[in-house]
């Protein structure tokens, strides 16, 4: 196992701290007396896209949900672009899993609905929002109801919300573990398209491997009970490749070789 | 619901409701609702009274004979219907109708056609209970996932081994489902059948009890029935989740 | 094959109907009229204006006992749903109500309120009440979590939470829950018609048997239950149209 080397190549990317958009800080969560996260220590280059990654039940949603400010750390702080999170605030979105679309709202009020609770008047909200759907692509769509649209144009819909609120951080909850294998490969080629596009920071959990290597500037890997954080890798070699010559490239395969090779004890 | 750091049981709540019937019979708000104590101990006296038991055995004797009806005629009758696509667009329409319609309505039929006796108060239950008993029966048959069917058979399962091992077991959650409901229907439709041909069981208490102003006593009567209806319910629920295990999972 | 679930639904009327001419042809009883005498009974009534004048009767405790299950019933479900101790002390109650014989109750509340209106409106209110707060509640206890999450995430309030999110999600249970609640309703009026005082359609029942004027007596049953089932079916189309897709939104598939 070679990862020595693959955490020296990119050594020239370690961003400078005043480029830190994200950082946790000795993050300990506990439920009762199980440990879900233990003295986690992690940072988030700005602008980058960082994924976490670890087999089930290593803790990565709740972290992601602690930078949300949805769940309380036990102990421990999170700060975002130097401030102390206390609670959910306008500079961070989040995108779910399972959408969290409201099944009885049109796409166009489901994608202004951040902005909805900021009370934005509604003709400058639904202006915001119209430019949004068409970004990720559903123009046409804006008085469907989600029961009308595919998993995959769900799911744009809810990234078309947390793009509204022109938030600097976007939290991606497995956003496309709920689509199917054909919308997932093209969500990702979107995504690369957005973290080079837009200057936003995205904290992104996923438990597939090659998704993360594929989109990731930077990996955490957790392991868990208790989760911590036992490696973090910086691909660096094909970021700048094209988006199919990514798959292929040979940086690419032995990064994904060399996770599952530290994951794959841990998988029952 | 916590209480400095201890969970507090379901329904312990009833306990403060308790006290609060005391309190408000004992301050002598209304003449209808007499001390809780003053009911227990009243109830304490009048349950092992012939007239009590005679109630007790009679209403007792309706429900099990009127549910044993529901049970035994519905579950064959929702499996048919879920078998068999003729009988179910046949009956279905008519198992709909009478799942909602107002059964209260048709007890002065009974009455006319088959007496004021326990004749009545007997269909009464039963068809209280029947409906979504074959309902559930029906809907259990239908969910039983296909190659569960399609295992047994290229197992070589005989129909009736098809039948008994296969078809009964996966339906088995909604069909005691169905029961429980049924069962539940049916406690409401033996109290209704008496209270409307109120010479029978707990009807004719009821009618002793409101013509001499027994407040008390009557009050002891609704306890027992209510403990006995909630107890039934209870156990049904209990049972239900023992088999629903394997329902989540099929 | 809309068709054949078509032609099958009349034949099994005709079936049944026919099977009711036939027993009363015989007759089973003497108390057991034809279909027709039956149905001639009930046109009779119409077109005299005995039947519109009973449902007039029957109708206003039926309206006004859900009308007040339904404004008391889903305000107590939303409390009970959403503050824990409300939960912990309102709802054994309830859970209680559902399943015992509440008609039991009934000889009481003719002893406490008399024979009129209020009683009625009382029998319904207790047959009624139960599942519009019991539904009510675990619609508002089982919002889905992600939604809840999302409403916070993007900075809702508590107020946008339970009028954006936990209203409209529970609506559909809830109106499920109106429905079983009117179903109950229907049974409730009936029963007090029945036991305290025949007056409407229970005055057409009663009133029929005693001078044996059969065919009025079935005519009458048929139309409430005809009436109820009626009224039930266009509420469960209603809810269907009105909540289409609700709970298919959020669920991945």
């Amino acid at each position: 196992m070679d990862m020595s080397l693959i955490k020296e190549a990119p050594a020239t990317a370690e961003p400078a701290l005043s480029e830190i958009a994200v950082s946790v800080r000795n993050i300990s969560k506990n439920y009762g007396a199980v440990e879900a996260l233990k003295d986690l220590t992690l940072e988030f280059p700005r602008g980058q896209l960082t994924s976490l990654l670890g087999p089930s039940g290593c803790g990565k949603t709740t972290l992601l949900k602690i930078i949300a400010g949805l769940l309380e750390p036990t102990s421990g702080e999170v700060e975002v672009n130097g401030k102390p999170v206390t609670g959910p605030g306008p500079n961070r979105a989040f995108v779910f899993q399972d959408f969290a679309l409201l099944p009885w709202a049109t796409v166009m009020r489901n994608v202004a609905f951040g902005l909805e609770l900021r009370s934005i008047n509604k003709s400058k909200r639904e202006d915001i929002a119209a430019k949004y759907i068409k970004e990720v692509g559903l123009g046409g769509f804006e008085n469907s109801y989600p029961h009308e649209l595919s998993g995959g144009m769900r799911q744009r819909v809810g990234l078309a919300r947390a793009l509204s609120v022109d938030a600097k951080v976007l939290l991606m909850d497995e956003p496309f573990s709920a689509v199917d294998e054909q919308t997932r490969r093209k969500f990702q080629e979107d995504l690369l398209g957005l973290v080079q596009n837009e200057n936003k920071t995205f904290i992104f959990v996923t438990h597939s491997i090659e998704e993360a290597v594929y989109v990731s500037d930077q990996i955490a890997i957790l392991l868990p009970r208790p989760s911590r954080v036992s490696e973090i890798i910086r691909p660096s070699g094909f970021r700048h490749k094209d988006h199919d010559q990514i798959r292929r490239d040979p940086e690419y395969l032995d990064i994904v070789d060399d996770i599952w090779a530290s994951l794959r004890s841990y998988v029952e | 619901m916590k209480l400095f750091g201890y969970n507090l049981p379901g329904m312990s709540s009833l306990i403060i409701w308790g006290l609060l019937w005391e309190l408000i019979g004992q301050l002598d708000v209304t003449f209808f609702v007499p001390p809780l104590s003053e009911v227990l101990a009243t109830l304490f006296e009048i349950i092992g009274t012939p007239a009590f038991l005679k109630a007790l055995g009679e209403t007792g004797y309706a429900f099990v004979v009127g549910v044993f009806f529901a049970v035994f005629i519905g579950i064959p009758v929702g499996i048919l219907m879920g078998r068999s696509r003729l009988l179910d667009e046949l009956l279905l329409p008519w198992v709909n109708v009478f799942l909602s319609a107002p059964l209260t309505a048709l007890v002065p039929v009974l009455m006319v056609l088959f007496g004021f006796g326990m004749k009545s108060i007997i269909i009464t239950t039963t068809l209280f209970a029947i409906w979504i008993i074959i309902l559930n029966s029906r809907a259990g048959v239908k969910q039983i996932n296909r190659s569960l069917v399609e295992m047994a058979k290229s197992f070589g399962a005989s129909p009736a081994d098809a039948f008994f091992k296969i078809y009964f077991w996966a339906a088995l959650p909604e069909i005691l489902g169905g029961v429980r409901i049924g069962v539940i229907r049916a406690v409401k439709g033996v109290i209704i059948g008496q209270l409307l041909i109120s010479i029978v069981g707990f009807g004719a208490l009821f009618e002793l009890y409101s013509s001499n102003f027994l407040m008390a006593h009557f009050w002891a009567v609704l306890i027992v029935l209510f403990a006995l209806a909630f107890t039934i319910a209870e156990f049904l629920a209990y049972l239900e989740r023992r088999v629903a295990y394997y329902a989540a999972k099929r | 094959m809309a068709n054949r679930s078509l032609y099958l639904k009349i034949l099994s009327a005709v079936i049944i109907f026919g099977a009711w001419e036939i027993a009363g042809r015989i007759p089973v009883s003497y108390a057991f009229p034809t279909f027709l005498e039956s149905m001639a009974a009930l046109g009779n009534m119409a077109l005299d204006g005995r039947l519109w004048e009973a449902y007039a009767e029957t109708l206003r405790p039926l309206v006004v006992g859900v009308a007040i299950s339904t404004v008391l019933g889903i305000g107590l479900g939303l409390w009970i749903g959403l503050s824990k101790f409300f939960d912990w002390l309102v709802s054994p109650i309830f859970i209680v109500m559902q399943s015992a014989p509440l008609a039991a109750l009934i000889p009481l509340l003719v002893m406490a309120y008399g024979i009129g209106l209020t009683s009625k409106v009382f029998v319904v209110c207790i047959m009624a009440m139960p599942v519009i707060v019991l539904n009510t509640a675990s619609a508002v206890r089982h919002t889905p979590e992600s939604m809840k999450e999302m409403c916070k995430s993007f900075l809702g309030t508590r107020t946008d939470m339970l009028i954006k999110i936990i209203i409209p999600a529970a609506s559909p249970l809830i109106f499920s829950g109106l429905r079983l609640g009117v179903s109950a309703g229907f049974i409730g009026a009936i029963l007090a018609e029945l036991k305290i005082t025949p007056t409407g359609v229970g005055d057409i029942i009663t009133f029929s048997r005693s001078i044996a004027d059969y065919p009025s007596m079935y005519a009458a049953i048929f139309s409430i239950i005809v009436l109820a089932v009626l009224f039930l079916n266009l509420l469960e189309r209603t809810e269907k149209t009105l909540f289409k897709g609700h709970d298919r939104g959020y669920v991945s598939d």
